[in-house]
């Protein structure tokens, strides 16, 4: 027994020093944003580098670019990668597993691989078609990277749904179209929003892909960021992880809060 | 339903933005600057075999570590109540939605000369220098990574059937040998899922080092980034390596589970 309550106490010292490492490097920015000096010493408190950081237009609109660019990114994906899910489900064989890994590409190579053969596809066209990467690039190459995990959160749904409903539906008086919306995209929801959720934030935290097919004017937050960090590093990007960091906690913490409340609804309900 | 038309639009999508930017890259390593064949580029990339080894070296480091770190955690956080492993597993996640540059960049802050791990440890009368050395790049990889390392060995292990475990008690096991004729071997398929999730992404990054390392470390993902920059063709065949390398390794590790998964 005493030895059994040993290891429940090492086992929580051991999470709490993994989490310790986890957080250590969060709660560092969080310091530094409020600290007056510039360099590693503490010079007081200050509250200039959240004003300074508001200030900043190349934050801002790279701030307005990711969420723009995520959002958009994942629409696409989403409305593509629901319809070739549901196509392929529709192949058999060989060629049904072929177009599957085909598909998988861009989750299994590198990301500076593809960042790098998007470039020189996009560098290639833009010399035939005379256009500059840009926006335009960011979101398409980020809508690559998006569709195959939306694939991959819809195919296991289509897997399990039963065939015969869609039929139920049309001799029941649904026309194809109603059939498919009503029933099919009804069962499919939580594997599209799954596929959703995972393309609007692999979309926003993207670096490589973004850094090889932004061209020369356009920025992501990412990019910014590793434009600052090749300077001298001023100190508003402490201020922009600290706000991040809030915005992040604040999420988790209302889809939990919510995941909660309809455990709650089921246990009642049974 | 029955319609495979549907999966056209995203056919002829991976045909232009999949299949032909690689036959892009292969055409642009074996061809030189005045667009014939040659074999030039690879020769080049050649030139860069000891910063692959390194690349390599330092990638199957952070991989081991976080083996080492999140294997355990994986297995304590499957045994406590499941609305403490829910909470344990999404305080693991948050810094996951942190920007990836701005983990690093707080590595830099933290390890920095006169910073919190420099002062605290000066305290107990430790000096040293903690930033800039390889070390400190593989702190790094191991803190971007770790959760791709714990969440599937996580989720392979809860899906162990307690029944099993119970019956390997009653049969006579020790703690000991519950865990290593039952646990261990049933989790395996997570292992090598967080394994390839970890050493990918490591082994092909590139900034974790311009940052966190010194001058001679740098990573084969640095060398692409800045050699595109002047030559497309040696970039295109240093990529095209990696890439085979990283597919080679894929390919190996599928093998590996699916022979543990017969035996």
């Amino acid at each position: 027994m005493k030895s059994k309550k040993k290891k429940g106490v090492l086992s929580k010292i051991y999470i709490a020093l993994i989490l310790i490492f986890m957080y250590a490097p969060i709660a560092v920015l969080i310091f530094y944003s409020f600290n007056k000096s510039r360099s590693a010493v503490w010079g007081g408190f200050t509250l200039d580098w959240y004003v300074q950081l508001f200030h900043d237009r190349s934050i801002t609109s790279a701030l307005m670019n990711t969420l723009s660019i995520a959002f958009l990114a994942s629409i696409f994906a989403t409305i593509l990668g629901t319809a070739a899910a549901i196509g392929i489900s529709n192949f058999k064989g060989k060629k049904r597993v072929l177009i599957q890994n085909a598909s998988n590409i861009p989750i299994i190579s590198p990301d500076i691989v593809m960042g790098v053969s998007l470039m020189l596809l996009f560098t290639f066209l833009g010399v035939i078609f005379g256009f500059e990467m840009g926006y335009v690039t960011v979101l398409l190459s980020h809508i690559c990277f998006c569709v195959p995990f939306v694939v991959l959160n819809v195919m296991p749904r289509i897997k399990r749904m039963d065939q015969s409903i869609y039929d139920a539906a049309l001799d029941l008086g649904c026309n194809q179209w109603q059939a498919f919306y009503k029933v099919v995209i009804h069962e499919l929801m939580p594997g599209i929003v799954s596929g959703a959720l995972m393309s609007f934030t692999y979309s926003l935290d993207d670096f490589v892909i973004t850094h090889f097919t932004q061209g020369a004017k356009f920025q992501n937050l990412s990019t910014v960021i590793y434009g600052m960090l090749r300077k001298k590093i001023p100190p508003t990007i402490n201020a922009l992880s600290t706000l991040l960091f809030l915005v992040i906690i604040i999420i988790m913490v209302l889809i939990n809060i919510r995941d909660r409340r309809e455990e709650k609804r089921k246990a009642q309900k049974a | 339903m029955k319609s495979r038309k549907l999966s056209i639009p995203y056919i002829v999508w991976m045909l232009v933005f999949t299949m032909i930017p690689l036959v892009m890259i292969m055409i642009t390593a074996f061809t030189d600057s005045s667009g014939g064949f040659s074999l030039e580029p690879f020769k080049a990339a050649f030139g860069y075999t000891n910063i692959f080894l390194k690349s390599l070296w330092i990638a199957l480091a952070s991989t081991g570590i976080c083996l080492l770190l999140g294997y355990p955690l994986a297995y304590i956080i499957t045994r406590l109540r499941p609305s403490t492993q829910r909470t344990v597993i999404m305080l693991m996640m948050i810094p996951m939605w942190m920007n990836f540059l701005l983990r690093i960049y707080a590595w830099v802050l933290l390890l920095q000369h006169n910073g919190p791990l420099d002062l605290a440890l000066s305290l107990l009368g430790i000096h040293g220098s903690y930033s800039n050395n390889t070390a400190a790049v593989i702190v790094g990889m191991v803190y971007e990574y770790l959760p791709f390392m714990l969440l599937p060995i996580y989720t392979v292990m809860g899906k162990i059937d307690p029944g099993l475990i119970e019956a390997a008690q009653d049969l006579g096991s020790n703690g000991f040998q519950v865990f290593r004729r039952v646990i261990f071997p049933l989790s395996i398929p997570g292992i090598i899922s967080g394994i390839t999730m970890v050493f990918v992404p490591s082994a092909s990054t590139f900034v974790v080092a311009q940052y966190l390392g010194g001058t001679d470390d740098i990573m084969i993902g640095d060398v692409i980034d800045k050699i595109f920059l002047t030559n497309n063709h040696i970039g295109a065949a240093i990529s095209l390596i990696l890439m085979i390398f990283i597919f080679v390794f894929l390919v190996l590790m599928n093998l590996f589970g699916d022979e543990e998964a017969i035996a």
